[in-house]
């Protein structure tokens, strides 16, 4: 067989009435876009594409085969986190596109710029239950912030320009493109539109200057003041300007689970993460406080709880790219939409400006105390005499052991909360979870993406028993690209948080949670091929860490631990912090 | 207090856009009381003229989130100005003996036409603002109707003096 000759970048340039297929259009198109990674899994109707990649385009892009369509999207997912840039994923028609939309509604409840191109049959075959067909565009849209079908080979450069300008701009957001077998295969020259403007599409950057002004005068003025500082932070990389506004007007912070690293955590400002599980301390703060200020965060149920009770005595001002999360859930009092890097820049310039006075900190002295009084009063807490591994013990340990160095991500239910809670988080897009959506099995492809990332770095995937069962197919990837994840499951043999709320709100009736029967991960690893550790005993804890830790490669650090522990404190669902269950 | 808002949406003419808002609507507990959509004089765009009700809040919501729409171009709340509103409505009626006439009468009355006739009904086409509709419909009723086809508020924004 004769190998089809394909003109190089410079001969299309100097040439652009060359004609080249859907498929090539499509990787020359990731190129323009700097991509450089793309997870995927093939298929029939993408095999065009899958054919072009590795006959052509093998020196310009990563391909990392994943074992499962959702690990593609959660991979992207986790390379668009700890990288700021957008991920990018390719799967096939049909199941390989219906596969995709639990990780494409994980990346747009936290707002992951992701864009997952999907393979599609002929357009001929569009709407005749032809094989492997799926309406994965109709499937797509509520769980997208847009999608296309691409109809004509003519409209698909353009079409990923604008899939990328929608997915990283404004509050980002997936972006999902179906291609057609035949688009893929048709010709057409190729000029990638990289200045492309869109007549619909102008998010709102620039702070409203009247509104800054207000929330500068605010500030000034308030003696109980507080921020509340999410994802949008981390986004925006607005983490600088928040420290600095911080420290200048010596205002403590709190975060969402989604902001976590965005302000340091070990920060003498910072009260740690607020909510559901967050600290005591924090989540009085924010029911005493006279100011709220929210940055880039959006008044979830799980940060406010009761809403009538939120931050009830106070003025709130709220930063927000997106104008639908303002007045959404709470009213708020000076409401300013934009970018918060921007608006955090302007507030910091207009509070310059006025001069803060000598006796700001005098002013807040009184509240600085009550928020150290409170701290002293309920500390995050676990009993430490146990032979039993308490969980919390293993996260903390991670923490020291790795001097807080490490990209965390984590599956979701009580892992997550013990590791928002035990590892302190000073740099920004260094935890990677699904706050929004709760994806359990998010955590494993996602550091699987964060890896391939950042090869060097230590990346560590936080799981339960429960959530790692979800995408543990993923040991087959790891294993294949020699990326040294390690995994560190708190195995307590339960869906822990479920069972945790049938402990508390059910009368202990514990109704299918009980999950014993698992495999044994410390063989399963070796079955893939990675290394398996176990620790029984909290003495064991921090040789296996080690072990684990030093050990080049994948590995399972599988620590069993008490099974009926809880994560407190817990605000219950709807309650307010006279609800807060402290142990 | 839940008043009904007539909310004008110029949107792009593509495929899907129709099932983006009107998805946005029901994924969102929103409601939808009418909606009709056509292409405008640029057959680039079409008009969406949809009828909600919501307290305050859920209507800023309404609009923010149509406006989050990538395809949406424009979106007024014309109730917040003066604007004219119109819907068609053809009704079909049972008309035999007396009420044949009574109908006809009305028909006059409301300057509505008849548009299909048979020996024991009468279908007539009418047109107008809701309390029109509202009073022809509540006047025939007792006479029967049989079938009823409304295509949802069409409105414009009234034209400023002098433009």
């Amino acid at each position: 067989m004769t190998k089809t000759p394909i003109c190089t970048l410079s001969e299309r340039e100097l040439n652009p009435t060359v004609k080249i297929s859907g498929a090539h259009i499509l990787l020359e198109s990731l190129k323009a876009e700097g991509v450089d990674t793309i997870f995927g899994y093939p298929g029939g109707a993408v095999i065009d594409v899958f054919d072009v990649l590795a006959r052509h385009f093998s020196g310009d892009f990563r391909f990392v085969l994943v074992r499962h369509e959702q690990a593609a999207v959660h991979a992207a997912d986790g390379y668009a986190r700890a990288t700021g840039k957008p991920g990018v994923a390719l799967v096939t028609s049909g199941p390989g596109g219906t596969n995709t939309v639990t990780g494409l509604a994980t990346a747009y409840m936290d707002s992951i710029p992701v864009l997952v191109f999907t393979g599609q049959v002929p357009t001929a075959l569009i709407g005749n239950d032809a094989f492997q067909e799926a309406d994965i565009v109709g499937i797509t849209r509520p769980c997208t912030k847009h999608n296309h079908l691409v109809s004509r080979v003519e409209d698909l450069a353009r079409t990923i320009r604008e899939a990328f300008i929608v997915a990283t701009t404004g509050r980002p957001g997936p972006v999902l493109v179906d291609l057609p077998k035949d688009v893929m295969q048709a010709k057409t020259p190729f000029h990638y539109p990289l200045d492309l403007e869109l007549a619909t599409y102008k998010p709102t950057v620039k702070a409203h200057p009247p509104s800054i002004k207000r929330a500068a005068d605010l500030l000034l003025e308030a003696r109980r003041p507080v921020i509340y500082a999410g994802g949008g932070v981390i986004t925006s990389a607005a983490h600088q300007e928040l420290r600095t506004l911080a420290e200048m007007l010596f205002l403590p912070v709190t975060m969402t689970l989604m902001g976590l690293g965005c302000f340091p955590g070990t920060h003498p400002l910072s009260l740690g993460m607020l909510g559901m599980h967050g600290t005591y301390r924090a989540n009085m703060a924010v029911s005493g406080c006279d100011l709220l200020l929210a940055v880039g965060a959006r008044f979830d149920d799980r940060v406010t709880g009761k809403i009538e009770e939120f931050a009830k005595d106070a003025k709130i001002i709220h930063i927000d790219i997106d104008p639908t999360s303002i007045q959404k859930n709470i009213g708020v009092d000076v409401p300013i939409v934009a970018d918060a890097r921007d608006a955090m820049a302007q507030l910091i310039a207009a509070v310059r400006g006025q001069g803060v006075p000598p006796e700001h900190r005098e002013n807040l002295k009184d509240w600085h105390a009550q928020l150290t009084a409170w701290r002293s009063e309920q500390r995050l807490r676990f009993d430490r005499t146990t032979e039993t591994i308490k969980p919390q013990y293993v996260v903390e340990k991670l923490y020291e052991l790795t001097a807080g160095r490490a990209i965390i991500t984590t599956e979701v239910g009580q892992n997550q909360m013990w590791a928002a809670q035990y590892y302190l988080f000073d740099e920004p897009r260094t935890f990677l979870t699904s706050g929004g959506l709760g994806t359990m099995g998010y955590g494993f492809p996602a550091a699987v993406g964060a890896q391939v990332a950042f090869p060097d770095k230590l990346v560590i995937d936080i799981a339960g028993d429960g959530s790692i069962q979800m995408n543990i197919q993923e040991l087959a990837t790891v294993k294949q690209y020699k990326l040294p994840v390690k995994i560190a499951i708190l195995n307590n043999g339960f869906l822990g948080m479920v069972r945790q709320w049938q402990e508390r709100f059910y009368d202990q009736l514990y109704a299918h949670t009980d999950i014993t029967a698992a495999p044994d991960f410390v063989k399963l690893a070796e079955a893939y091929g990675a290394v398996g550790l176990r620790a029984e005993t909290t003495s064991e804890v921090e040789s296996v860490i080690k072990r684990g830790l030093e050990t080049p490669g994948p590995v399972i650090m599988d620590f069993v631990v008490e099974r009926e522990e809880g994560v407190y404190p817990m605000v219950p669902a709807g309650g307010s912090v006279k609800n807060m269950i402290l142990v | 207090m839940e008043d009904s808002h007539v909310i004008s949406v110029l949107v792009e003419n593509k495929p899907g856009v129709l099932a983006r808002v009107s998805g946005m609507f029901s994924g969102r507990g929103f409601n939808i009381h009418s909606l009709a959509v056509a292409p405008t004089l640029d057959p680039e765009y079409s008009r969406m003229t949809i009828v909600t009700q919501g307290k305050e809040q859920i209507i800023e919501q309404i609009i923010k989130q149509l406006r989050k729409l990538v395809n949406v171009v424009k979106v007024q709340d014309l109730t917040r100005g003066d604007y004219v509103d119109r819907e068609m409505v053809l009704i079909r009626v049972r008309a035999t003996g007396p009420k044949r006439s009574e109908v006809l009468n009305l028909t006059d009355i409301f300057r509505a036409k008849v548009v299909d006739v048979t020996h024991d009904t009468v279908t007539i086409e009418v047109s107008g603002t809701q309390s029109k509709i509202d009073a022809i419909l509540e006047l025939l009723a007792p006479v029967g109707i049989l079938d009823l086809l409304r295509t949802g508020m069409v409105a414009i924004q009234r034209a400023r003096k002098g433009s």
